[in-house]
């Protein structure tokens, strides 16, 4: 369990990470908290020639408060959005709910919110929670910066968008306004372990968005155009029947475990 | 199951327990009194059971009635017809075990084993500083045999744990032995270090008495100094003398010196019989499969204690490694035989949260059969618990008549044997409306 030889980066800026991802030609690995990587270098799964540590570059650091929106800088810890960094008039916002269950708080204290939407695990919390916020990414490389959706960011397991000398910056999430409803749950077989399940769901008086998660793909979505929370129909049933129709491929227990863990949390966005 | 501590006890208590529950549905009576009715009574022991192996001592259904009374069987049936609809269901279930420990020489030839182990022996030795030395060819990994053994010996002479310096598992410093398996090094290597030290003591004792000038009998060891009619002496200036003095020693003075090896073999050594009874209230979520332990009792018996602390650590971390059979732990395989649960990554270990709060209790039986009653400890913790689970849970899955006897009792397993029965009755799952309340809070 020890990772194979690879030339460590610690770029002083944006730029320079980039300079070293263009110089590493394709074989170059970016790293934050390393709470994925760490365990695929080890387990030799990834074996990048240069490894380039973006964890404490100040402009992946920041917070900003942009009105509308959270600019979050990418390399920001989970366990700081735990603890309210995100706070709106004191209260911490709904991400630190998402937050404070990612696997565990030693965990948290060194994953970070754009590692996670880059390494792209199916079952990881902000790709579904961020994608059904309707959040984007800021992307840098050799190009210049680009925004993608995250709804467009996951292509398949472990796999973006992303060119191999890009870098997330940052990630803009859209604060939840009084009429918004929020619901996320995810069926665990144990505290801190990946989810079997997992489910999401943001509505406003426009519509709603609702996912799955841990497919074993990107989120897949649920809602219908136009559809809110008060004219989806949520009966067990008509749940179980949106889910195959997002998921054909569970079988009958997953099926029931996604549709509760969607149902649940569909209850938790009515009572919010 | 995998390999595992307390190897085969698990599975035939499994097999055993959840037989007594089929028995118990059948005759519709509650299980813990089926339990109770076929339990070896205490007046009773010693018992030899029907493949010859002597149950040396204990009272199994007070074992099980101190479980099946912390646990108010009574108020759970009460909570269960309340909860008759819904997504959830409580269950009770116990399950009791023995736990066959430093089981010798008969045992393994009666079971035809290729070695066969005989006397455990020790060495234990003064040195010139009147320190004491165990020597024990048996091996502590963890479970502080290093302590237990140094409190025996300090029963017998006295010599402050401070004092003590045991060494293990190394043939080229210490006894041959066959090692540290089975639940048997307290007992065994324990009990060789009892008899060495109550040999050196008597050996001690003489040369003290020879230099306190009073005949042995005259002499008593109390609180590490040998005191006779006139004056005292300290075991440290007893030792000096051996090593360094010579010349004071009696003319008849043992020439084995201070240095001591004994063995021990129990009296019967089909084993000495640990035992207990785990009792378990667990909670079912109907809709996604989940298992939670709400309560779960641990009454064990391993005759005397040696080290209070030592023996709840073995009965504590015995529990969760059990939970973990139970619930948790499986190694799977693709299609093509390629294991998928190679790394602590993919095999599931249950953790703190998963534990529940355990309820400890002891019953002290001392064994008939080895030095200070002593019985093994090691294994007892991890042998009911897939029992006591499967049979709780089976117990909330009553109204559905589905019977969970495959391990580790998963959610898709569980949810497959529901839907199994419900479909059988014609049953399909309930449509209920819109969720209920207050249950998104609760999810894993």
């Amino acid at each position: 369990m020890t990772p194979a030889a690879y030339d460590y980066v610690l770029p002083a800026d944006v730029a320079g990470a980039i300079a070293a991802l263009v110089a590493a030609d394709g074989e170059g690995k970016v790293v934050a908290g390393g709470q994925s990587l760490g365990p695929m270098l080890n387990l030799r799964l990834a074996r990048p020639r240069v490894v380039v540590d973006v964890s404490r570059l100040p402009e992946l650091r920041a917070i900003e408060d942009r009105g509308t929106h959270w600019r979050v800088g990418s390399a920001t810890t989970h366990a700081e959005i735990e603890d309210g960094a995100l706070a709106v008039a004191g209260r911490p916002c709904h991400l630190a709910a998402v937050a404070r269950r990612i696997a565990y708080r030693a965990i948290r204290n060194r994953g970070t919110i754009g590692g996670s939407l880059a390494h792209a695990d199916p079952a990881a919390d902000w790709v579904l929670a961020l994608t059904t916020m309707g959040a984007s990414v800021t992307v840098e490389g050799p190009a210049g910066r680009r925004r993608v959706a995250c709804a467009d960011l996951m292509v398949t397991t472990f796999t973006t968008v992303l060119a191999p000398e890009e870098l997330i910056v940052s990630v803009d999430v859209p604060k939840a306004g009084e009429a918004v409803r929020w619901g996320y749950a995810k069926v665990c077989r144990k505290v801190g372990e990946f989810p079997s399940a997992s489910a999401a769901i943001r509505s406003d008086p426009d519509g709603c968005r609702i996912y799955l998660g841990a497919l074993g793909g990107p989120p897949q979505p649920l809602a219908r155009e136009g559809e809110t929370l008060d004219t989806l129909d949520r009966s067990i049933p008509a749940l179980a029947e949106r889910v195959g129709e997002a998921a054909p491929d569970l079988d009958g227990p997953d099926r029931q475990i996604f549709t509760h863990c969607l149902a649940r949390a569909i209850d938790q966005a009515c009572h919010a | 199951m995998l390999p595992y501590r307390g190897v085969a006890r698990t599975n035939i208590c499994f097999a055993m327990e959840l037989t007594l529950d089929a028995i118990a549905r059948k005759v519709g009576r509650e299980p813990w009194e089926v339990r109770l009715q076929n339990l070896v009574p205490a007046e009773a022991m010693p018992f030899t059971n029907p493949t010859g192996r002597v149950y040396d001592s204990g009272d199994y259904g007070k074992s099980l009635r101190m479980a099946v009374e912390h646990l108010d069987v009574p108020a759970i049936r009460a909570r269960q017809a309340a909860l008759a609809a819904g997504g959830k269901r409580i269950g009770v279930g116990f399950a009791n075990y023995i736990e066959m420990t430093g089981h010798g020489t008969a045992a393994f030839v009666a079971s035809g084993y290729a070695f066969i182990p005989g006397y455990e022996q020790a060495t234990v030795r003064f040195t010139p500083d009147g320190g004491l030395e165990i020597r024990a060819g048996v091996h502590s990994h963890g479970q502080g045999m290093e302590t237990s053994l140094a409190q025996v010996a300090h029963e017998v002479l006295h010599v402050p744990l401070s004092r003590i310096a045991v060494v293990l598992g190394d043939t080229a410093l210490t006894p041959y032995s066959t090692g540290t398996y089975a639940s048997r090094s307290i007992t065994m290597a324990g009990g060789a270090v009892a008899r060495a030290c109550a040999k050196l003591k008597d050996r001690m004792t003489r040369i003290a008495a020879h230099l306190l000038q009073a005949s042995p009998g005259e002499v008593t060891l109390v609180g590490g100094r040998f005191h006779g009619p006139v004056g005292d002496l300290a075991l440290r200036e007893v030792a000096q003398t051996w090593y360094r003095q010579p010349h004071r020693l009696p003319n008849d003075v043992d020439p084995g010196g201070v240095e001591v090896t004994e063995g021990f073999k129990a009296k019967a050594d089909t084993g000495q019989f640990a035992y207990g009874s785990h009792g378990a209230l667990v909670e079912v979520d109907l809709d996604i499969g989940e298992v939670r332990i709400l309560d779960y009792v641990v009454v064990e018996d391993c005759g005397r204690i040696v080290n209070p602390l030592i023996v709840e650590g073995q009965a504590y971390g015995g529990t969760a490694q059990g939970i973990g059979t139970a619930l948790f732990e499986e190694m799977t395989f693709d299609p093509n035989g390629q294991p998928l649960a190679s790394t602590l990554a993919d095999y599931m270990l249950p953790g703190a949260s998963e534990m529940p709060q355990i309820t400890l209790m002891h019953i002290e039986t001392p064994s008939p059969l080895t030095e200070f009653g002593i019985k093994g400890a090691g294994e007892s913790g991890a042998i009911p618990p897939p029992a006591a689970i499967l049979n709780a849970v089976n117990d909330a899955l009553r109204e559905f008549g589905v019977v969970m006897n495959e391990l580790p009792l998963t959610p898709r397993r569980l949810l497959t044997r529901i839907a199994q029965a419900r479909e059988a009755v014609g049953d399909p799952p309930a449509p209920d409306a819109a969720p209920a309340a207050g249950r998104a809070r609760e999810v894993a």
